[in-house]
């Protein structure tokens, strides 16, 4: 398959290689699900599951050596991160204080050792 | 026998909805969303797509590394293996749909109700939505979800389209730190939200497991971290509950 995005149009491959297999996703979700409550062992299980794979997002996010976050050195990133959270634990478990200081750090990082 | 209300009138639901949004306004992932799309923005606009085509991407995507991979590989891939990229990328979704939606099933609530609350579903309304639904009356949970899962995506929509104007002057090194809002507030919030040892535990665990199941480089990398993690830390929780049952 050597389909390209000027055989296609922006929107139409937009639609069939980016809406279809995303989406995809969310619809075997909503199909399983049928007629099991939030009690149940299975849901509880699944619930670990996404939160594992949310922290996976996490680690490959600060770790990966490729994509537009490459430009940021992954010691930059760490450090931003754990900076980030220092932050977070000081200020009384505050999202907003720990998220500005780690992007602070994380934008002052790149200007001074970013390629 | 007294009547029982089956659906809440319209204008409640209205009313719910917009209290959806406005929670989305007070939550940090608001802003969160707005910097980060202001870097895809610039993003799309660098390599060349239009400010429709943007706005369009976050209303059909909606998620933020899905769209990531999109636009920067749709202009030079093969299409396949775009598509393949973006799946891959998205199986969060599965398991993140399939424990809210139970959350806000109730009798009443038909499967097409739970279309919109399915397809606004990404990261930032999952966390926000799993730590507030719990805290509100069964009959009002998708409504609100809905108004959530409307205020983010719009906070997105229009970060990409401020993106897409400033594009011109934010070098791309400034852009790509504007993408690191999203793993701080994946962090942070999640740090926040864990108030159960099942959580803590499934989160530290997928922090742990990621990088090692990385390195192995067997591919399907989130998903071996969701099941490993997420399937260790709830043996954990189940042998805890079997402990504490037998002592009572």
């Amino acid at each position: 398959m050597s389909l390209t995005l000027h055989d296609l149009g922006p929107v139409l491959a937009l639609i069939l290689f980016g809406f279809l297999p995303n989406e995809v996703w969310r619809l075997v979700g909503l199909m399983l699900v049928r007629g099991l409550d939030e009690k149940s062992q299975v849901i509880v299980w699944v619930r670990a599951v996404a939160t594992a794979m949310l922290a996976g997002v996490l680690a490959q996010l600060l770790l990966s050596t490729s994509g537009p976050l490459a430009g940021i050195p992954v010691s930059v990133r760490i450090g931003a991160a754990v900076l980030g959270f220092a932050a977070f634990v000081i200020a009384r478990r505050s999202v907003f204080v720990g998220v500005l200081t780690g992007e602070a750090a994380v934008l002052l990082g790149t200007y001074w050792f970013g390629t | 026998m007294p009547q029982q209300p089956a659906e809440s009138p319209p204008h409640v639901s209205f009313q719910v909805f917009l209290d959806g949004i406005v929670a989305a306004v007070r939550s940090v992932f608001f802003y969160v969303l707005v910097g980060n799309y202001v870097g895809m923005g610039a993003l799309a606009h660098e390599v060349g797509f239009s400010f429709g085509w943007m706005a369009l991407c976050t209303l059909l995507i909606w998620a933020a590394p899905a769209q990531v991979i999109l636009i920067s590989t749709l202009n030079t891939a093969a299409l396949f293996e775009v598509a393949l990229a973006v799946t891959l990328s998205s199986l969060r979704f599965l398991p993140m749909v399939a424990a809210i939606l139970p959350v806000m099933r109730r009798p009443g609530v038909r499967q097409r109700d739970l279309l919109l609350p399915m397809h606004v579903t990404a990261i930032s309304v999952w966390v926000e939505g799993m730590r507030l639904l719990p805290l509100m009356p069964a009959e009002r949970r998708v409504a609100f979800y809905n108004g959530l899962g409307v205020g983010l995506m719009s906070g997105a929509i229009i970060g990409g389209g401020v993106g897409y104007v400033l594009a011109a002057r934010l070098p791309p090194v400034l852009a790509a730190a504007l993408l690191f809002f999203t793993p701080m507030a994946i962090l942070m919030s999640s740090a926040r939200n864990s108030r159960t040892l099942l959580d803590g535990l499934s989160f530290a665990l997928g922090l742990v497991v990621g990088p090692i199941v990385a390195a192995q480089k067997i591919g399907l990398d989130l998903m071996w971290t969701g099941l490993i993690a997420g399937t260790m830390a709830y043996a954990v929780h189940r042998i805890r509950e079997a402990l504490r049952g037998r002592k009572t």
